[in-house]
């Protein structure tokens, strides 16, 4: 069996995995990070969006092989020492999620969003969470949470 | 999903030794179509070769009055590539209207091509604006390459390298997208040059096809209202759970008419 060394959520990771491992496998079944989570076979849903390589990437649709020598990012990384991510924040304080499941996707792929457009305005950010399906459907409070967010870290936050 | 060994060559000639002799070897590029595909069992590749490590294939450049995009460029890095913006603008707005930004974060020109959906936007592109499909052996014409639905001319473990696009005097492409998928239920994609213009359909047909008649009405007027008198046949068009024949070929002139209004 292959052996990947990656590092997760600032974490050195050395393991074995079968080829046919998909990272999102290895976060959950094998490191036991529950956060990231699993909502289609179809690639299309983007409950399972972790950052590889400073990348926002559908996990279910990667090889753990290929994440070999990366940095990964998934929801459980994002608080930095006891304090939650201005995007968590934001979207506790806009009431950005109702059951919760597609939330980890969702903020980490609006903050690989705010890395590359720090003020998108509300289409931009409509047009970039595309991936992202809710299926409580409350996009708007999302699209205010990363709003909200963007204009807080603009103001020096 | 069955197991498979995982070879992760740094060079094209590894790339190929690597396929060699093997049962049921794949390329894997972006896997943002592949892995899907194995996860439903539909491939049972004996090895995947990774192209993630060949760094070669991931180059941009003009060169003259062609366009070379490498096979592994990601969709993300087209849509921004200033080179493509500079020479090709209708390529980098098509790459950025792919799926979403995490297919367009993995996705690549090479493994869209090879894939060959019908639905898919690429095809389109290299039909119109005249491209040559570069494998480590030859150089095969967009034309030739796409065969059928989902069938290229490529051949066993042969790998693409690098897309040659013809630089246009203007193009444009627009789609009618799927909401879900946002692969085209019906694509066009229009290019002028100077010995005439040149105008590609993909998502409406079982692969992509050029459109005589547009193309005669539109070397003589390149304005949408060239289009008012030209036929559409949905005879030659699909019908699926997101669109009939019929609607289709409405959609391919309207999608048309936008392509020729916003050609830079
Ligand atoms: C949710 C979703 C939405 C999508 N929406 C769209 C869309 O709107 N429009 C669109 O066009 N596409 C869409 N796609 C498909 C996407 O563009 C894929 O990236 C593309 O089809 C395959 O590229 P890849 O790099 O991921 O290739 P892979 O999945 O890695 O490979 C695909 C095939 O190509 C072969 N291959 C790969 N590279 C090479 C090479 N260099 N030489 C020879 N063979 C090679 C592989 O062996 C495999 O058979 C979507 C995909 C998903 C999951
Ligand atoms: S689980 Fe749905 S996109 Fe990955
Ligand atoms: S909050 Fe329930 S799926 Fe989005």
């Amino acid at each position: 069996m292959p052996t990947i060394k990656l590092t997760v959520n600032a974490k050195p990771v050395t393991m074995e995995v079968e080829a046919r491992t998909l990272l999102v496998d290895l976060i959950r079944e094998h490191l036991k990070l529950t956060g990231t989570h699993v909502g289609c076979d179809t690639s299309q849903c983007g409950a399972c969006v972790v950052m590889v390589g400073g990348q926002s990437v559908k996990s279910c649709s990667m090889l753990a092989v290929e994440a070999d020598g990366q940095d990964v990012t998934t929801i459980e990384g994002m608080a930095k020492n006891g304090e939650l991510h201005p995007l968590q924040k934001a979207f506790h304080e806009n009431h950005g999620l109702q059951c919760g499941f597609c939330t980890p996707g969702v903020v980490i792929s609006a903050s690989d969003l705010l890395k590359k457009n720090p003020s998108p305005d509300e289409g931009q950010i409509r047009e970039w969470l595309e991936g992202n399906i809710c299926r409580c459907t409350g996009y708007h409070n999302i699209v205010k949470a990363v709003q909200q967010c963007a204009d807080e870290m603009k103001g020096g936050a | 999903m069955d197991n498979f060994e995982f070879h992760k060559p740094t060079s094209i000639d590894d790339a190929i030794k690597a396929v060699d002799g093997k049962d049921e070897p794949k390329f894997l590029a972006g896997g943002q179509s592949l892995i899907p595909v194995m996860k439903l069992d539909m491939a049972q590749p004996s090895d995947l070769v990774s192209l993630a490590g060949v760094a070669t294939l991931k180059e941009i450049k003009e060169d003259g009055d062609t366009l070379v995009i490498g096979a592994m460029a990601t969709h993300a890095t087209v849509a921004e590539s200033d080179a493509v913006t500079k020479a090709i603008p209708s390529i980098a707005s098509m790459a950025g209207h792919i799926g979403d930004a995490q297919v367009r974060n993995r996705g690549t020109i090479g493994g869209s091509v090879a894939h060959a959906d019908p639905a898919a936007d690429y095809p389109a592109a290299l039909v119109a604006l005249n491209a040559t499909v570069k494998t480590h052996k030859r150089e095969i014409a967009a034309e030739d390459f796409f065969t059928e639905l989902f069938e290229t001319a490529l051949e066993e473990g042969e790998l693409i390298t690098a897309i040659h696009f013809k630089k246009p005097k203007r193009s444009w492409y627009e789609k009618f997208q799927s909401p879900a998928s946002k692969y085209a239920i019906a694509g066009v994609c229009v290019a002028e040059y100077d010995d005439g213009v040149r105008v590609a359909i993909t998502g409406a047909g079982n692969k992509v096809f050029r459109h005589a008649g547009m193309e005669k009405a539109l070397s003589g007027n390149f304005d949408p209202s060239a289009l008012d008198g030209v036929d559409v046949d949905a005879g030659e068009l699909r019908t699926d759970v997101e669109a009939s024949a019929e609607y289709r070929a409405h959609l391919v002139k309207v999608m048309a008419k936008r392509a020729v209004k916003n050609a830079r």
